[in-house]
């Protein structure tokens, strides 16, 4: 079966020493995602997924194990490389939106295009005007981050996420910062995206949100415990459309 | 990444953190507006300086009595005084390059005339002395060649005496007692100010040095020979001239030390000048101290920033900035800082400069060279002092940075 997965993680292992002792955050972590995959990774404040997260976001490096991200080994790889894969194939989408105060949606938007290497990018505004387009807030291009409401700001992040065309979205509770309602709207811009074939992972804790994802994995001590597609998942979209109703 | 990016990224940075900015560039302003000030000032000094010797007179060359050694015991200047009127003959006759030679007799004298006395100096002078020290009568004349071949006793008065003797009143055809003997005043020099050593150029009385000789003096030894060119180039050869010609006339063999001086304005005016210059690098000296208390400041402000912008940092490393360019900004950011506080300060200095002038009365002078050399100190400053910070920052890990609270 010679798939192309996008991330393909083999008995990933990750230590940290503090003093003497030793925190196995990792133990032997498998996992496998396809090309259109949207996969809830969930589990309790230590249970090792905020670690996995920043392993596959090439934020950090396992201490054992091998990690293929779009056919890539990441695994040894040094500082600078990884910098240019996590501008070029990963979005990050953060809990607490980390935008730059007093800079406009556009200028946040264009931010990891600045950082591009390639020459791929010419026209950065014009590209994170796109983006910010593609979330619906084409008419708040030159708002800065203290005008704009948190769903409006994480939907400003989305879009800085996705100005670089990554092969995944890297989201670190997204919705917690959020309430319920703007939690819906921003599940309803994830799953759009999805259905555009953007591959994405996110942490949550809460099953509500896990509920309009493809698939959940739960961690629990640096070990996967459940590994299983969502069988009733909820469509956004239609949960809006129920709110307003009532 | 580009380079020009890179710039874009700083300078948003510094335009959105304009309070910071404004204090972190302070020290610097205050730095480089210093320097221009104390530098201005210096130099101002040593150009009023300059001026006043260019006031003794034009090309001028003086020749002093040297001094003489006897069994190896320096005896000190004008312990040997060989300088007499026969040597202004002798260059006035073989040299081919002065254009003016006048002797120099000193004779200090109790004037009497007008409504009072005045102790003065007089010093009997050849008619070409107007010309060497280019010294305009205000009223009468000066003595001419024909006055002091014929050692008529005519006076011309300096500013001073006149003022002094006559207090206002115009003293041209009176009489004045020189030593009891009695002079006709033919003339009033224009005033001339003060030497670089403070004393007064117009406490004077000039009469033909063939008169005070025989009248005054009594004696056939001169203070000193006063000369000059009619170009500054020929100032040089003529020196090596003059050189020759009084060794010849002093019968010098060639084993003997001149037992004269010659030297021009150009080393009286150093003289004068060392003074102030040493005056001027240290004023400077001060206020580079306080141009590098102002790149402390920086520093101090960028550390501060860099913790303060931490999640900042974490957020572009976690989007694909790499170390580099995150130490690559942060050096642009302090030397734009830095040099943008140059600008000011330069700007600030000036004006600076130009008040003080007004205020004080000073000669203030702006050199391009100083502003140049403050400015590139103020960029030297903010790679000094940006680097380690920048290299902080460029250091951090991203999960760190991105936690930090």
């Amino acid at each position: 079966m010679e798939q192309n997965l996008v991330i393909e993680a083999q008995k990933l292992t990750k230590v940290y020493t503090s003093g003497v002792n030793e925190v196995r955050a990792l133990q032997n972590v498998d996992l496998q995602a396809a090309p259109g995959e949207m996969l809830a990774i969930m589990g309790a404040s230590g249970s090792g997924k905020s670690t996995l997260m920043n392993i596959l976001g090439c934020l950090d490096v396992p201490t054992a194990g091998s990690y293929q991200l779009d056919g890539t080994e990441v695994a040894g790889l040094d500082r600078n490389a990884l910098a240019d894969i996590r501008n070029r194939r990963i979005g990050f989408v953060f809990q607490g939106f980390n935008l730059l105060p007093r800079t406009s949606a556009l200028d946040n938007v264009e931010l990891p295009l600045l950082y591009d290497r390639s020459d791929r990018a010419l026209d950065t505004k014009a590209l994170a005007a796109a983006s910010l387009e593609g979330v619906g807030l084409g008419e708040r291009q030159h708002h800065e981050p203290n005008e704009l409401s948190g769903g409006q700001q994480q939907r400003v992040a989305i879009a800085r996420a996705l100005v670089t065309q990554p092969a995944i979205l890297l989201a670190d509770e997204p919705t917690g910062n959020l309430d319920s309602r703007t939690t819906l709207e921003v599940m309803s811009l994830f799953q759009e995206i999805n259905e555009q074939g953007v591959t994405i992972l996110m942490v949550t804790h809460e099953e509500d949100v896990a509920v309009y994802c493809k698939r959940v994995i739960e961690l629990r001590d640096g070990a996967v415990i459940r590994d299983e597609p969502v069988l009733q998942r909820r469509v956004a979209t239609l949960d809006i459309s129920e709110w307003e109703a009532a | 990444m580009k380079a020009g990016r890179l710039v874009k990224v700083a300078i948003q940075s510094i335009i959105k953190n304009s309070l910071r900015t404004l204090l972190t560039m302070l020290g610097v302003v205050i730095g480089v507006g210093s320097v221009t000030i104390m530098v201005a000032i210096g130099q101002g000094a040593q150009a009023q300086i300059r001026e006043q010797v260019d006031s003794l007179g034009t090309n001028m060359i003086v020749i002093t009595p040297g001094s003489s050694n006897q069994g190896g015991v320096n005896q000190g200047a004008a312990s040997y005084n060989r300088l007499t009127t026969d040597d202004a003959d002798a260059l006035q006759s073989e040299s081919f390059l002065l254009s003016a030679v006048s002797p120099v007799i000193m004779a200090p004298t109790q004037a009497v005339g007008g409504s009072g006395n005045w102790r003065t100096v007089v010093q009997g002078v050849d008619s070409d002395y107007q010309l060497i020290r280019d010294w305009q009568v205000t009223t009468g004349a000066f003595f001419e060649a024909a006055d002091v071949r014929s050692k008529r006793k005519v006076a011309v008065l300096g500013a001073t005496v006149a003022d002094e003797l006559f207090s206002g009143a115009d003293p041209v055809g009176q009489r004045i007692q020189l030593r009891n003997v009695p002079f006709e005043i033919i003339g009033v020099l224009a005033e001339k100010g003060q030497t670089a050593d403070g004393s007064d150029q117009d406490d004077v009385v000039l009469a033909p040095y063939t008169t005070v000789q025989t009248r005054l003096a009594g004696r056939s030894f001169i203070a000193q020979i006063i000369a000059s060119t009619s170009t500054p180039d020929d100032i040089s050869p003529a020196q090596e001239e003059i050189r020759q010609i009084m060794r010849e006339t002093h019968d010098l063999a060639e084993w003997e030390d001149d037992d004269f001086t010659v030297r021009n304005q150009t080393d009286l005016a150093d003289t004068a000048q060392s003074t102030t210059k040493v005056m001027t690098v240290l004023l400077a000296a001060i206020a580079g101290i306080s141009l590098l208390v102002g790149g402390i400041g920086i520093m101090n402000i960028m550390l501060v920033s860099v913790t303060e912008r931490t999640r900042e940092i974490g957020l572009r490393l976690a989007v694909g900035a790499r170390g580099a360019d995150v130490l690559t900004q942060f050096m642009i950011e302090a030397v734009v800082l830095s040099v943008l506080g140059g600008v000011i300060g330069v700007v600030g200095g000036v004006t600076g400069s130009l008040i003080v002038a007004r205020v004080t009365g000073w000669g203030i002078s702006i050199s391009p060279q100083a502003i140049a050399l403050a400015l590139a100190f103020s960029a030297a400053v903010g790679i000094f002092f940006g680097f380690y910070p920048a290299r902080r920052a460029a250091a951090l890990h991203p999960i760190d940075a991105l936690r930090f609270e």
